[in-house]
């Protein structure tokens, strides 16, 4: 019968991870996500994970002993953030390209310049196109699902794609929230030992890694995009399966008070828990708000999507991250793709708010979806908005 | 498996691009590159198996008489056994007309 | 203090020399590559229970173009300056797997190879993580003395005075401006149990070394003289001449670091001078009497400097020390 402890969510992930059974670590310290690789060192160093822990002198390294480890058919796991995952940049793409299925937990942070160790999501909307799997969770009880959801989708034979679950930082991986903590024997019944399908052993030698020349380069992009596409029928096959066994249900997209909502406010990761707040606020007061997040964000779920945004009238999308010179932030630009040519195309409202960790508050939520209701009234609006920034 | 001999179609493709056959550069044959050929004199070659032992693509093998067996499929020309044998056994012969 | 796996070590002779290829025929390198020659003799030792990691280069290039291969034995390739990173993965998850009893308990070699650049440039961090944590693994250096799949561009393995086309000899220029890194002393400051230099000329010097770093447990470093026709304008036929005569000139020497005591492989008594070394490469061309005169007394003091870490050891050692020839 599994446990709820309070905890703080980095350990989690740890705890995660040590369930998972994995076999190696490579990763090396970054704020915010120090807490996990220090505790996974302490859980290898006492016995209690069985597993090499290679702690590498870089991020870039940190991805590439994981695709080494991968490759070898060993369980891999690192966890990172911003300028990690950036200095990682080169490798990150490299992986999904070897079906190499490694974990990673990123705890979300600012990218420099100027530096910020606070939390936003630029650090991952830089790897969008990376060719992973991306999740986004939005409490601490998230987080540990996520993780053992990961592995198993991403060892699934069908996919072997490498999976990253995102964190925020500081507002998710330091708080300690009440989570229930799958123990190895619990996590065993949903996990299975890792089977590689390519590996590098002496009995049968492959070349993994040859020069991808013009004739093969496309058609070899063609395999990492067609599976990451079809990943997706894995993804929530795996959510279902992990209903059943823990009885806790994700979906790709999860909708909140949406019905007759005249704005539907559109967020990722932990905000989403204040924008609920808001939407309830905001519902007392007789405003007809709902909500909208994504967990899975690649493959980005476009049917999930074009489905809940059935008889919605306008999106109040909140991006936290900008994407310089697009008029817009990426969530936002995203959603406006996934309503070209779709049945119904509701108007659409972009906010770029909590920058390097500045809060968004219930006031400002309620502050942008009355924003939207004007602008939706009077049929257009500005194309995005920085929320909160001080002119002077 | 499939295997992969040309150039293939995306749905035809080893996990990851990788390359199951082992060796398979040996379709290529690059002793079409060549412009001269080694040319080995038995009577004065002692078998000390330096041709063999510093050709970079192993255009030479052991055989059960002692001696080393040239194969023109690889060998690019490069000069080296000859250069290198001690008793100047070998000569480079320019290769058509 | 020699690590007791050598001291049964035993060495392959001309006669024993290993039959086993573990590259096949058909590899694109340019004629008389001298680094394909080196990387064939030291598979040869260390036979086909390897898992190579290679990063990206020449080696990697000529071996590996899609759909064909040229390699026989598990190999991965990721990118240019993590070879030594991607090796600690694989070494670290198969010791994982080999502990969990989800992999047969048996040693297979992890072989780390790059060239000059992979290795002394833009890969120095990997290596240097990868030397300090200890893994079990063989990395070996293919040093041809530039960035030359990308062209012949200096790395900071380029000797003194040669041309490149990023240290291009001018007006303003004698060609590289600094000495060569001195990569195997950096490999040898981390306090690893094995580091070696070798050239392809002795061949059986160079796959006993090879033998030896596969054979030792934790990192071993192998730095393997490594001669490119192309790169370096010489006749392709005297790749392996050259490389005898870096040796004989002092300019390559040949020596063995084991367990932080230096130890030379061959005490060259009479050294040709370098001007011979230097007349046969195009790269040194423009060079004049006095950049000669300069390259010919660091050489000299280079090798002076290497004779004396050598005596301590002979010196701290007793009689059973045997030069390896």
């Amino acid at each position: 019968m599994p446990k709820r402890v309070g905890i703080e969510v980095s350990l989690a992930v740890s705890e995660a991870v040590c369930a998972a059974d994995v076999d190696v670590i490579a990763a090396y310290p970054v704020t915010p996500q120090t807490h996990i690789v220090e505790h996974l060192s302490e859980l290898v160093a006492d016995g209690e994970l069985d597993a090499e822990f290679v702690p590498v002198e870089s991020e870039h390294s940190a991805m590439s002993a994981c695709i080494g480890a991968a490759a070898a058919g060993a369980r891999s796991f690192t966890a990172t953030s911003a300028p990690g995952l950036a200095l990682m940049h080169e490798i990150v793409f490299i992986a999904p390209s070897l079906r190499t299925p490694i974990v990673m937990v990123i705890a979300n942070r600012a990218l420099s310049g100027p530096i910020s160790i606070w939390n936003d999501h630029s650090d991952i909307m830089a790897e969008r196109d990376c060719g992973w799997i991306q999740t986004f969770a939005e409490n601490g009880q998230e987080v540990f699902d996520l993780i053992i959801h990961a592995f198993r989708v991403a060892e699934d034979p069908e996919v072997l794609l490498p999976v990253i679950v995102n964190m925020d930082g500081f507002t998710l991986s330091h708080v300690i929230e009440p989570i229930e903590l799958l123990s190895a024997s619990e996590v065993s019944q949903y996990l299975k030992p890792y089977k590689p399908q390519m590996v590098l052993d002496p009995k049968e030698p492959i070349t993994m890694g040859p020069v991808g020349v013009p004739e093969i380069y496309t058609e070899a992009r063609q395999q990492a995009e067609s599976v990451l596409n079809g990943s997706k029928k894995v993804i929530v096959r795996a959510w279902k399966e992990f209903a059943k066994l823990y009885g806790r249900s994700y979906k790709p997209i999860e909708t909140y008070r949406t019905k007759d909502a005249e704005v539907v406010l559109m967020t990722m990761g932990s905000v989403t828990e204040t924008a609920m707040t808001a939407v309830d606020r905001m519902r007392e007061k007789g405003m007809e708000v709902g909500l909208m997040r994504f967990r899975l964000w690649r493959p980005f779920p476009l049917e999930e999507f074009r489905r809940a945004v059935k008889g919605i009238k306008a999106l109040a999308v909140v991006d936290r991250a900008i994407s310089f010179g697009a008029q817009g932030g990426p969530v936002c630009s995203k959603v406006k793709s996934a309503l070209y040519g779709a049945p119904e195309q509701p108007q659409v409202f972009g906010f770029i708010s909590g920058l390097g960790g500045r809060d968004i508050t219930v006031e400002m939520f309620e502050q942008m979806v009355k924003k939207a209701i004007r602008y939706a009234k009077k049929g257009k609006g500005p194309l995005y908005e920085l929320v909160g920034v001080r002119e002077r | 498996m499939a295997k992969v001999d040309a150039i293939t179609g995306w749905r035809n493709l080893e996990i990851g691009c990788a390359i199951t056959e082992p060796g398979s550069s040996r379709k290529l044959r690059t002793g079409d590159w060549r412009s001269q050929r080694p040319v080995t004199d038995r009577d004065k070659c002692i078998k000390c198996g330096l041709c063999w032992i510093y050709c970079p693509d192993m255009a030479y093998s052991p055989v059960r008489s002692g001696y080393f067996k040239w194969d023109g499929d690889y060998c690019k020309g490069c000069g080296i056994c000859a250069h290198e044998c001690p008793k100047d056994a070998i000569t480079m012969v320019m290769e058509g007309g | 203090m020699m690590d007791a796996a050598l001291k049964d070590f035993k060495k392959y002779t001309r006669k024993s020399l290993p039959k086993v290829e573990a590259l096949a025929q058909g590899h694109r390198a340019c004629q008389g590559c001298g680094e394909i020659l080196a990387l064939r003799m030291a598979l040869k030792a260390m036979g086909k229970n390897i898992i190579v990691a290679s990063a990206t280069g020449c080696m990697e290039i000529v071996t590996s173009p899609y759909p064909q291969t040229a390699w026989q034995v598990p190999w991965i390739h990721v990118a240019f300056e993590n070879t030594a990173a991607v090796a600690s993965g694989i070494e670290a998850g198969r010791k994982a797997l080999m502990r969990k009893g989800r992999l047969r308990k048996q040693r297979t070699t992890i072989v780390a190879m790059a060239g000059d650049g992979g290795t002394a440039d833009i890969g120095i961090q990997a290596l240097s993580g990868a030397l300090e944590r200890g893994h079990d693994f063989v990395y070996i250096c293919l040093d041809n003395e530039a960035y030359m799949n990308t062209g012949i561009q200096r790395s900071s393995a380029t000797p003194y005075g040669a041309m490149t086309t990023t240290s291009p000899p001018g007006k303003l220029s004698i060609g590289q401006q600094t000495w060569k890194k001195n990569v195997p002393a950096i490999a040898a400051a981390h306090g690893i149990p094995y580091v070696a230099t070798a050239s392809p000329a002795y061949y059986l010097d160079l796959m006993n070394k090879a033998k030896k770093a596969a054979t030792i447990k934790g990192p071993a470093y192998l730095h393997v003289y490594s001669p490119c026709p192309t790169g370096w304008r010489l006749a392709p036929e005297r790749a392996v001449e050259i490389s005898r005569l870096a040796v004989r000139t002092n300019i390559f020497p040949l020596y063995e670091v084991v367990d932080g005591q230096y130890i030379l492989t061959k005490k060259i008594k009479k050294p040709k001078p370098v001007e011979e070394y230097l007349k046969l490469q195009g790269r040194f061309r423009h060079l004049d009497k006095k950049t000669i005169q300069e390259i010919q007394e660091r050489v000299d003091r280079e090798y002076e400097a290497l004779v004396q870490k050598a005596a301590l050891t002979e010196a701290e050692e007793e009689s059973t020390e045997e030069a390896e020839k």
